[in-house]
């Protein structure tokens, strides 16, 4: 089972959606890689995603990682964020990586928690990092900052050296110690 | 042998032939001044805070090639209730930083703080926005240990500092201490030469 074989069975049963398949690189000399990409809005996420872990051609039974770009600034970007799926198939031994663009304000895609189980924390490192919102997610809290963290650090617009979260410390001095 | 004679040599370099007469409360004067300081000189108890690649160093000192025994500091302690030595090896995050906070303030008097590598002092090369820039913004530091990460022998020398300020402060609490004695040191593989270890021994007591 090859990836094209997998696109041509995600065309066969939507019809209606265009996929766009690309590969993830085309090196200096012009060939591309085998991997590939396909786009699916974020309306049909859920449905495209169970049909590939589900269908036998395709059986992508894990989700290796979640995480997204801000395209802020991106030349030639036409949306905000890109939310990626990266996928394998530990039958087929194949890959395939699921894009998904969203846009301010509100940006929020569908949760894949009830495809993969697995995909509880990396939808929310990615809701920590950028800010996407997750529907249907079941606990949809920050992950690697706390709650009341002011800011999505990841966001291009957020600056590298922070707002001063870094500096709002008590001083402990060796009197209050 | 006289007993006035032997106030200014401390207990331990008597010989077994010495022995001295002298009134009990001025004895005890004695071991409190030398004795006392000489004791918990040599038995620190680190408390090694590792975050990140200083902790690995931390480990090759407490290891048998460079052996932080031979200065009486090789009990490792990860209880800030038994430890009076805290050692900040590694970055310290913004989640961290009111952990290590909490920790300082656990550890019972007398207590010292080194602050080990470039990230623990300065925030090293991750100037960014989770890194706190140098721990000592907020906490009490007495000892900085350059490097990135140090060698093993530069935290020993770092030890040997804190050997130092206890010996001629010691078992006043860290209030008295004031700020602390900002020392810096060197590595010590540069001692052979007399004019450096005399630039490393005089920070110490500037803070006196």
């Amino acid at each position: 089972m090859s990836v094209e074989q997998v696109i041509d069975a995600l065309r066969g049963r939507f019809a209606d959606l265009d996929f766009s398949p690309q590969p993830l690189l085309v090196r200096p000399d012009g060939t591309a890689t085998e991997q590939m990409w396909v786009r699916v809005p974020p309306e049909r996420l859920v449905e495209v995603m169970t049909f590939l872990k589900e269908n036998e051609e395709a059986l992508f039974d894990q989700l290796v990682d979640v995480t997204a770009i801000d395209y802020l600034n991106f030349p030639g970007a036409e949306d905000r964020y890109g939310v990626i799926y990266s996928l394998l198939s530990l039958v087929h031994g194949h890959r395939l990586w699921v894009k998904c663009f969203v846009n301010d304000p509100d940006p929020e895609v569908p949760s894949v928690t009830g495809v993969w189980v697995g995909a509880n924390w990396l939808e929310r490192e990615v809701y920590d990092m950028f800010g996407i919102r997750f529907q249907g997610h079941p606990d949809l809290r920050r992950i690697l900052t706390w709650e009341g963290f002011p800011a999505w650090p990841l966001r291009k617009d957020y600056p590298l050296r922070g707002q001063g979260e870094r500096e709002q410390y008590e001083v402990v001095t060796r009197e209050s110690a | 042998m006289m007993a006035n004679e032997k106030y200014t040599y401390a207990p331990h370099t008597m010989s077994k032939d010495d022995f001295v007469t002298t009134r009990l409360d001025t004895l005890v004067n004695f071991f409190r001044k030398y004795g006392v300081n000489w004791c918990r000189k040599y038995s620190l108890w680190p408390l090694p805070f590792a975050t990140a690649c200083c902790g690995i160093e931390v480990m090759a000192v407490g290891a048998s090639r460079y052996d932080i025994a031979r200065f009486g500091a090789e009990a490792m302690r990860f209880s800030p209730r038994q430890a009076d030595l805290l050692i900040v090896a590694g970055r310290v995050g913004i989640k961290m930083m009111p952990v290590l906070q909490r920790i300082y303030k656990q550890m019972t008097e007398p207590k010292w703080v080194i602050s080990m590598g470039a990230c623990a002092s300065t925030g090293g090369v991750f100037d960014t926005y989770a890194v706190v820039q140098g721990v000592d913004q907020f906490m009490p530091v007495d000892v900085y240990v350059p490097g990135c990460p140090p060698r093993p022998e530069t935290l020993i020398e770092g030890v040997m500092a804190i050997q130092r300020i206890v010996e001629r402060d010691g078992i006043v609490s860290s209030t008295e201490r004031g700020k602390g004695f900002r020392v810096v040191v060197e590595p010590t593989y540069t001692l052979t030469v007399p004019s450096r270890q005399e630039k490393v021994d005089e920070p110490v007591g500037v803070g006196k």
